[in-house]
């Protein structure tokens, strides 16, 4: 009853929560294929980030931003696949919520960097603070 | 149907709104339109800002963790790869496994669910237990959380993580007495769907910590 008032409310464009996108369909096909797409992925992604620190044919300095892409990549992939969330209509809400976590995920990380890093390049080292109070 | 004609002795006045013989029955007029929307969507939801709102959290300990290990200059030991290798494995098809769970209960095969939730939670055991040792070894090499600032901030960031995972077996297990208990029940289906979304989002989680904590120190 519950899950056929989900798919009568997904085609009627009302919200659908997040992981309840493909719940209300007769055939698990469609599910079992999106798990395993992600899953797929998920491995290649992961086993790449694991390639990327261990061999040579990348240029060094480039081996965190591979790796910061292929974990942003991937988290896109668990998203999609696992959790449902896709950009379709009755998903507006979901996406908004989402979009806005990863804005205060963004402040907080790269503001506290970009402020210590700041604060590092401006302020006198420690060493040299003791040196002049003697 | 109105919410003032069918009398429930459990719960006369709907406080809880928690009437299971009505389920998504909302063709209600006057509440929006066709009325709110279903428990299942608002639960979900909720569950979901719940979510978002613990990955902002996680992200204040990566924050604090990235600018005290790009101030700790060498002090970092380098983990063991294959090791952290079989911790990404097990949570990866955990999360995958709990997927297929749920895909049962959708189908109403208590048998399957279960068994799909016991395999998610032996993996996310493995896991934990991986984990642990790993921890007990630093903790032996000198390298605990009270020796230093980086790992201090690693201990928190990673051991938060573990928590998580921790709460998550004991919610599974409690999870998977209840579904056998009582059955497929529609309420019973809304507390799996948090628990997958939960069990998901602990997999970012590990994403980014396995790629920005881990496997940065291995970056030449």
């Amino acid at each position: 009853m519950s899950q056929q008032g989900i798919a009568r409310e997904a085609e009627q464009g009302r919200d659908v929560g997040p992981g309840l996108g493909l719940e209300g369909h007769e055939d698990t096909s469609r599910g079992l294929r999106s798990y395993l797409i992600g899953f797929a992925l998920a491995v290649g992604l992961t086993a790449a980030s694991f390639w990327a620190v261990q061999t040579h044919a990348i240029y060094g300095p480039g081996v965190p931003v591979a790796l910061a892409a292929l974990a942003i990549a991937q988290m896109g992939i668990h998203l999609v696949f696992f959790l449902h969330i896709t950009t379709g209509p009755d998903n507006t809400n979901n996406v908004l919520a989402l979009v806005f976590g990863v804005l205060i995920v963004f402040l907080v990380v790269f503001g506290s960097l970009w402020i210590m890093s700041n604060l590092n390049h401006n302020m006198i080292p420690m060493k040299m603070l003791m040196d002049m109070q003697r | 149907m109105s919410a003032v004609s069918s009398f429930s002795p459990v719960d006369p006045n709907h406080l809880g709104h928690n009437d299971l013989s009505r389920e998504t029955e909302w063709d209600t007029p006057g509440r929006g339109e066709g009325g709110p929307a279903s428990k299942s969507v608002i639960v979900s939801y909720g569950f979901w800002i719940f979510l978002l709102s613990d990955i902002v959290m996680f992200s204040a300990f990566f924050a604090s963790f990235q600018v005290v290990a790009g101030n700790a200059n060498g002090a970092a030991p380098r983990f063991d790869l294959s090791n952290l290798a079989v911790e990404t494995g097990c949570l990866l098809l955990s999360s995958f496994l709990c997927g297929m769970a749920s895909l049962c209960a959708n189908r109403r095969r208590l048998f399957g669910t279960e068994i799909f939730l016991l395999l998610t939670g032996i993996l996310g055991a493995v896991f934990l237990t991986l984990e642990i040792r790993e921890f007990v070894g630093l903790i032996q090499q000198h390298q605990g959380p009270a020796d230093g600032a980086y790992y201090s901030a690693f201990f928190a960031l990673v051991g938060c993580h573990g928590l998580h995972v921790t709460v998550g077996l004991l919610w599974l297990g409690t999870m998977m007495a209840q579904i056998a208990a009582k059955g497929l029940r529609p309420d019973m289906l809304r507390r799996l769907t948090c628990f997958s979304l939960f069990w998901h989002a602990l997999d970012i989680v590990w994403v980014a910590i396995f790629s920005l904590v881990y496997l940065m120190r291995f970056a030449p």
